[in-house]
Order: C-alpha cells, then sequence, then structure tokens
C-alpha cells in the first residue's frame, strides 16, 4: 500500500517522560498499512519555521488511530508539545522500510537508547502477535527520562545509575548476553547513532543478526532530495538512503554516522 | 483563461515547473501530486557518469530556508536513459533534463547521447558546477566559461537551451546576456546561494561539506532582485527560482519579469506544493480580470524618480 499525505485529527497528548511525549491522531488509511520501524513525516508549523517535516517512527496502532512518541528538544517539537485534542495534523506515511520481523527467530531483543524506543511499542507487540519472546532493554541517561508505559516487562539502563544498570543500554545488553545465552537472537536496535555504532560493533563481533532503525537529517521523506545519505558498507563512497532505502537496515549493509571504515 | 506559454519547441500548460533536484526523477511525487497538473518536471542533474554525491550530513535546516550539500548524486546518463527516461514518457506534462559536467566534453557527452531519446522537451544547463579546468571554479562564475558551456551546446542540439544561472556571482545579468548571446533560448534562476551552519556545541559545520547552497523561502527577496536584474538586461525569456512556496510568491516573479517559475525546496514540505502554485495563480487572475497570465509578465509599476535600481544603506 502506498503512503498518503492526509489531515489527521489529533486525539490525545500525554506526557510519558520529563522530555517525551505520545501524540495520538487518526488516520485510517495510515493506520491500516503501517508496518512497525516505518515512519511519518509532520508538518510541525503552517508557517515556514520550520520549514520542513519531522519524521517521527510510528510507536503504535490502535484501529484507526496512530500514536507517536517524540521528545521535546527544538523548535518542531516544541510546538507538537503545544498541539491539543481536535487539532488537525498534516501527516504523510507511512514511509519506509520497516523491520524485517517476519523470519523464524524465536527470540528477539529490543535495544533501545533515549528516544529510540519510539518504534519499539509497535514492533513487541507484532512480535509477540507472533508467539515470539522478547525482551526490551531500555536506555536514557537518567530515571526521569525513562518513558512510562509504553512497553512492559523492560529491563533498563541509566548513565547515571539512577535506575537498572548504571551504564549505557549496551553494556546492557552485552551483560544479558553474557548470563543467558538464549539460540542466537535477533537484535533491533533505535538510538542516537554512537549508540549503534557501538552496538553494531557488538553485534558483528558475535554474529548475531541485527536490524538497525537510523535517524538522519531529511527534507523529503519520500526520496526525491538525496539529503539523507548513509554510508553503506559493502562499497566504498557508496550510500543509501535513510527515507526509502530505511529507516531499518540490517547492520551489516551501513556504517552509521560517526563509526570509522566499515 | 490562458496559463500556457512557449519557449521554442516547449510547450508548457501553465507557468509552474518543478525545480532540479527537489523532485527526484519525476515519478518518486506521483502519489502525493497530480504531475498532469504541473507546466514541466525538470530532472534532477545529470551527469556522464553516476554519481554517489557527499558525505552525510548533506542537508541542515536553517530560518525559513535549508542548506544543501548534495554534491550532484544522480544516476549517471546510461541508467538515466535505461531506467528513468522510459517512465518520464506519457505522464502528460513537459520534461526536461537538466544536464551538469565537470566540462565542457562532459556536457556535450550527456547532451549527445539523450538528444535522440524520445520525451524530453528541453535541456536546463546547471553551469553552476565546479570546472575542473578552471581549478574548480564554477562555470557559472564569469561571462567566459557560461558563454563557453553555451556556444558548445547551442549546434548539437535542435531542442530549447535553458542555462541555470547561479546567483553568487557581482552581476548575474551580464552572464544571462552572454548566454544569450550564444543562442540560449531561456536563462532560470536563481541555483542556491552559498551559505553554512555552525553546530556549537560540537564546534563543527553542520554540513559535511562545511559550506553548502542556501534555499527555501529566506533566498525569495534576492531571487526576486535578480530576476529582475536579469529581465531587464536580456530578451530572452526568464524563468525565475528561488523560495516560492505559494502562488502569490510566483506572481511576484511575474511581475518582476520572469515568463515561468520553479518551485523546489517547498516540494519537500508538500509535494503537491507546485500544483497548487498553478491553481492558485489561476484563481488570481481570475479574481484579478486577468484573461491571459502572460499580461502579468514584467507588469510591474515602478514610479520614476530617476533613482537607479540598486541599494543605498
Ligand atoms: C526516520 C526518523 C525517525 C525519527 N523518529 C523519531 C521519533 O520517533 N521520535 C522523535 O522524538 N524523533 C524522531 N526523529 C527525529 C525527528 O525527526 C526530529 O529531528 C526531532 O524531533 C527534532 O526536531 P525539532 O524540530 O524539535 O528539533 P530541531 O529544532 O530541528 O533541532 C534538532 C536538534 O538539534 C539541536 N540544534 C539545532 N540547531 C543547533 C545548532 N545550531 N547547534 C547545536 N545544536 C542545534 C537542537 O537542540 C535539537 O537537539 C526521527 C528522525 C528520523 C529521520
Ligand atoms: C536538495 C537540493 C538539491 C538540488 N539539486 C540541484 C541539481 O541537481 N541541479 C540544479 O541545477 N539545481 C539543484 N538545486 C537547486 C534548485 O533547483 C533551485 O534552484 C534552488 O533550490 C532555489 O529554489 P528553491 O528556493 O525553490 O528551492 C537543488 C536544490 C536543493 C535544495
Ligand atoms: S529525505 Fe529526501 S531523499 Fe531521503
Amino acid at each position: 500500500m502506498t503512503a498518503v499525505d492526509t489531515d489527521a485529527l489529533v486525539t490525545g497528548l500525554r506526557q510519558v517522560s520529563e522530555s517525551i511525549f505520545a501524540l495520538r491522531f487518526r488516520a485510517p488509511h495510515i493506520a491500516a498499512a503501517a508496518q512497525p520501524g516505518q515512519f511519518v513525516n509532520v508538518l510541525t508549523s503552517p508557517f515556514y519555521d520550520p520549514l520542513l517535516r519531522r519524521a517521527y517512527s510510528i510507536s503504535n496502532v490502535y484501529g484507526e488511530e496512530c500514536e507517536i512518541l517524540f521528545a521535546v528538544v527544538g523548535k518542531g517539537t516544541s510546538l507538537l508539545a503545544r498541539v491539543r485534542e481536535g487539532d488537525t495534523l498534516r501527516v504523510l506515511g507511512p514511509l519506509g522500510r520497516p523491520f524485517a520481523c517476519e523470519e523464524p527467530f524465536q527470540t528477539a531483543i529490543l535495544v533501545a537508547g533515549g528516544i529510540g524506543i519510539a518504534p519499539f511499542p509497535f514492533l513487541f507487540s507484532r512480535l509477540l502477535d507472533q508467539g515470539k519472546t522478547v525482551i526490551p532493554l531500555v536506555g536514557a541517561r537518567c530515571s526521569s527520562l525513562i518513558a512510562r508505559g509504553v512497553i512492559s516487562g523492560a529491563r533498563y539502563a541509566t548513565d547515571d545509575g539512577s535506575e537498572g544498570c548504571h551504564g549505557t543500554v549496551v553494556d546492557l545488553f552485552e551483560e544479558y548476553l553474557s548470563t543467558n545465552e538464549p539460540v542466537v537472537p535477533r537484535v533491533f536496535a533505535c538510538g542516537p547513532n554512537p549508540m549503534l555504532a557501538a552496538l553494531r560493533r557488538s553485534v558483528l563481533g558475535r554474529g548475531i543478526p541485527c536490524e538497525l532503525s537510523l535517524e538522519s537529517e531529511m527534507a523529503c521523506g519520500i526520496g526525491i532530495c538525496q539529503g539523507c545519505a548513509v554510508k553503506r558498507s559493502r562499497e566504498r563512497d557508496q550510500y543509501a538512503l535513510v527515507c526509502t532505502d530505511g529507516p531499518c537496515f540490517d547492520a551489516r549493509d551501513i556504517v552509521p554516522l560517526g563509526e570509522e571504515g566499515g | 483563461m490562458k496559463t500556457d506559454f512557449r519557449i521554442g519547441s516547449l510547450s508548457c500548460k501553465n507557468r509552474v515547473l518543478t525545480a532540479s533536484g527537489t523532485f527526484g526523477y519525476g515519478l518518486e511525487a506521483a502519489p502525493y501530486t497530480t504531475l498532469a497538473a504541473l507546466g514541466g518536471i525538470v530532472t534532477k542533474s545529470v551527469t556522464k557518469f553516476p554519481r554517489a554525491g557527499n558525505p552525510p550530513p548533506r542537508i541542515a535546516e536553517t530560518t525559513g530556508g535549508m542548506l544543501n550539500s548534495i554534491g550532484l548524486a544522480n544516476v549517471g546518463v546510461e541508467a538515466f536513459a535505461r531506467d528513468k527516461l522510459p517512465l518520464l514518457r506519457g505522464i502528460g506534462t513537459a520534461v526536461i533534463v537538466n544536464i551538469a559536467g565537470s566540462s565542457i566534453d562532459e556536457y556535450i557527452d550527456v547532451l549527445e547521447r539523450l538528444e535522440h531519446e524520445q520525451g524530453i522537451d528541453a535541456w536546463e544547463i546547471n553551469i553552476s558546477c565546479p570546472n575542473v579546468r578552471e581549478g574548480g571554479l564554477h562555470f557559472g562564475a564569469k561571462r567566459e566559461t557560461a558563454a563557453a558551456v553555451t556556444r558548445a551546446l547551442r549546434p548539437r542540439t535542435r531542442k530549447p537551451l535553458i542555462v541555470k544561472l547561479t546567483p553568487n556571482v557581482t552581476q548575474v545579468a551580464e552572464i544571462a546576456a552572454a548566454c544569450a548571446d550564444e543562442g540560449a533560448d531561456a536563462v532560470s534562476l536563481i541555483n542556491t546561494l552559498v551559505g553554512m551552519a555552525v553546530d556549537v556545541r560540537t564546534r563543527r559545520p553542520r554540513l559535511s561539506t562545511v559550506t553548502g547552497g542556501l534555499s527555501g523561502p529566506a533566498v525569495k527577496p534576492v531571487a526576486l532582485a535578480k530576476v529582475y536584474e536579469t529581465a531587464r538586461a536580456v530578451s530572452i525569456p526568464v524563468i525565475g527560482i528561488g523560495g516560492i512556496v505559494t502562488a502569490m510568491d510566483a506572481i511576484e516573479f511575474l511581475l518582476v519579469g520572469a515568463t515561468a517559475v520553479q518551485v523546489g525546496t517547498s516540494s519537500f514540505r508538500d509535494p503537491d506544493t507546485a500544483v497548487s502554485v498553478a491553481r492558485g495563480m489561476e484563481e488570481f487572475c481570475r479574481e484579478q480580470g486577468v484573461e491571459d497570465i502572460k499580461e502579468l509578465v514584467g507588469a510591474l509599476r515602478v514610479d520614476d524618480t530617476g533613482a537607479v535600481p540598486g541599494f543605498i544603506a
């Protein structure tokens, strides 16, 4: 099914951590077509600042409604945090390549860093529906920044040790592997580039299959600007587009920004 | 209501085209707009060989605009002819192929490779490319090099030749005049303005290439002034580009002398922008009792105070 650009009715906005909000909107076509790992492109201002849309992972689908999770960090998200029930938002989606989650693996480990938790509630319920075992690992800078009530049974890591494991979510991941050795798990990860780079080294070294959901600067989200390049790992100086080839990639295929070599 | 226009054999049903590099190869945005309602599509710049483009980050949003350093990423002329062009045939709008090169021979090679392909209505020549022979200075930077590209291509094609000018020069009108003298059928402007942005926390430039090209609503006043200056200096048609989001933006370009316009960056915000600009222009004409949109071209009213257009701070 192709994506649509639609006026979506906002049906709810709730705060789920000190800086993260969950925004729900009614968009039947998007809700019906969405797959875990896909994103929507949201117009945050009717004026020209911000000029460009912002991309948000579809964090869950409820009937004809979709939910996104966003962290308030800048211009677009400050405006989104002021949206009210009954407002309309221009939303284009669903976009991008979803997580490859239909394959025959039994155990999935979800690795989320900060707002990188966004695509996981949707993936989590899809995997549970398929009868799979799912282990969510969630990292944040501190306890107050952990999104609450969006995913159940998660284990936590915080940079300051205020909750769960003291360290990064990649540390937590490695600790989990060393204490529980499940039959080769499938890993799904989303978070800031340095975290994805660290996790990528960790899984590739162990031969664990892994999908990364990437972020990049984006102007269009639909493949017309060539702005969202990410380095391919197999060919020198070749790029994939995050918006159409991703945002979900096999960790072997791409090199997150900031990681050298490949 | 007449909205159409011609430049030689190029015939467009309305005065709104999509700008090169902001609409892919034409089909990508098809699900979100009505291609047949466009005056025309200008393709991403096509080069002799495929180009992977620059390392990321390639984009940085700025107030009311954006910087890009895509690096002319494109599939190259062979793949364009084989995979992209066939899809453009029969989409119901004019197709203008934008050509770029790092030497005059490269421009010639691309044009000659495509000249006899079906489905191309005109050429737009992007001369804002670094010229290898001139040490990376772009072809559009000087009258001589701009004229040389035009002169080299003119006898090799029967299709209309539109030369796309860069605003990063002192006197764009002189360069336009040089291209007109060499037989260009039209000029289009502006390409992006050199700009930069800095991440204060990391103390790094926000683009991998340090500087990039500024586009979007932020550049519109600059673009209008350049189009005004150029339209007064040449007798060939001028196509106005730069920051157009609404029909009123486009009308401004017509009033200062543009025959047609191109919509760029705002297609990223909404891929249906160019079509809504075309519709809005028609509506405006109806409201104003304008029967042929041509009446607006160059219809700017300037009081003759004896003052020379320019600026005084
Ligand atoms: C595929 C994809 C999926 C995404 N999914 C999500 C998601 O689910 N949830 C989510 O919250 N986000 C997501 N994002 C990111 C999102 O699209 C926005 O980039 C993000 O919300 C920030 O937007 P903003 O307008 O609030 O911030 P902006 O104003 O654009 O600022 C972005 C960041 O840069 C900083 N910044 C801006 N200018 C400067 C400067 N000059 N120097 C230093 N720092 C600067 C800001 O402080 C901020 O941290 C996703 C992105 C992609 C590409
Ligand atoms: C991301 C991006 C890519 C571009 N690529 C090209 C290109 O390949 N060739 C070209 O001639 N102009 C290119 N341009 C310039 C635009 O066609 C246009 O001249 C410029 O952006 C100003 O118009 P705007 O403000 O409406 O975007 C590009 C612009 C952007 C923003
Ligand atoms: S964001 Fe424009 S091509 Fe990916």
